[in-house]
């Protein structure tokens, strides 16, 4: 029948309106995608330089103890490098990737929408990091992998009322592995690699396929 | 009206308008008018429609020198639009 069509049409209309003026709606599947890629790398790269340093890849205040202070120091300057690193180029990807896609959406970047999820997603976010730098101060290696993993979870959690609401699942599995990975400490590396590196990529592949393609 | 269907939700734009402000407690002219991509003739006269009706309020403010209009949806206005989204919905159900 027509009506019905017409009736339907509607209706998806006015969800569609809903969600797009009170959330941001935009985010890019993909950015997931070269968010993970890059934390594998990143990954990679660090395992690389623990095993040169450390002959292990256990990070904690055991293997530490077997290499001087200098060296010590190095390797550490040069992990949060490569995580800085892995930082900046997932968030530029990031950012690049969303402006794309809002174009798509006829969203604005920087909307209060946009303003909103940015700062639900980094209260939470800035807390974990800096208590991170923390940890590290006080060479509390192990706990490092845990938290990060922890608080990004919460942000996404924090962060989901704003926008696609598949991100709170994505927080909440974070959250769990890293309430794992305090349990097998030194494994850190690997519950990194796979919080940010292996969920993210599929996690973006979902999305993409969820709402991007087109 | 057919089955509660609330005629003055008939045209699709009154109707963009109304879901835009069920979920935004004040919107301005311009987020509204890039949202729904009409015009600001278009937008205006179906504003004043809804104005008429009671079911929304304007706000009036100024952003420094510029004067900014901002919309709400009055109680009575949330009210007809749920009726009219409950109405569609028990159309559909019928028809299926």
């Amino acid at each position: 029948m027509d009506n019905t069509k017409q009736h339907l049409e509607s209706l998806s209309e006015i969800k569609n309106l809903m969600e797009r003026s009170s959330k941001f709606i935009s985010l890019s599947g993909l950015s997931g995608i070269v968010a993970g890629i890059t934390a594998l790398a990143g990954a990679t790269f660090a395992y690389l330089r623990l095993n040169f340093y450390l002959n292990t890849t256990s990070f904690d205040r055991y293997t530490t103890r077997a290499i001087s202070s200098t060296d010590l120091t190095t390797l550490t300057i040069e992990l949060i490098g490569i995580a800085a690193a892995v930082l900046i180029i997932s968030v530029s990807a990031g950012i690049l990737l969303t402006i794309k896609e809002t174009k798509k959406n006829k969203q604005s970047i920087w909307d209060k929408n946009s303003k909103l999820l940015l700062i639900n997603l980094l209260i939470p976010l800035c807390a974990g990091g800096i208590f991170g730098l923390i940890l590290i101060y006080h060479q509390l290696f192990v706990l490092v992998a845990p938290i990060t993993l922890i608080f990004y979870g919460l942000a996404l959690v924090n962060a989901s009322k704003y926008t696609l609401n598949d991100i709170k699942y994505l927080g909440i599995l974070e959250i769990i592995l890293g309430l794992i990975s305090a349990v097998f400490v030194g494994k850190g590396l690997l519950f990194w690699a796979i919080g940010f590196g292996i969920l993210h990529i599929v996690y973006g592949t979902l999305m993409h396929f969820k709402y991007n393609r087109s | 009206m057919i089955e509660g269907l609330n005629k003055i939700f008939e045209s699709r734009v009154r109707l963009g308008i109304m879901s835009v402000l069920m979920v935004n407690d004040w919107i301005d002219f311009n987020t509204l008018k890039e949202l729904l991509g009409v015009t600001d003739g278009n937008l205006a006269s179906h504003i004043n429609g809804l104005e008429k009706n009671e079911y929304i309020e304007v706000r009036k403010e100024f952003v420094g020198k510029k004067p900014k209009t901002s919309f709400g949806a009055t109680k009575l206005g949330k009210k007809a639009f749920k009726e009219h989204l409950t109405a569609l919905e028990n159309l559909l159900k019928k028809n299926t």
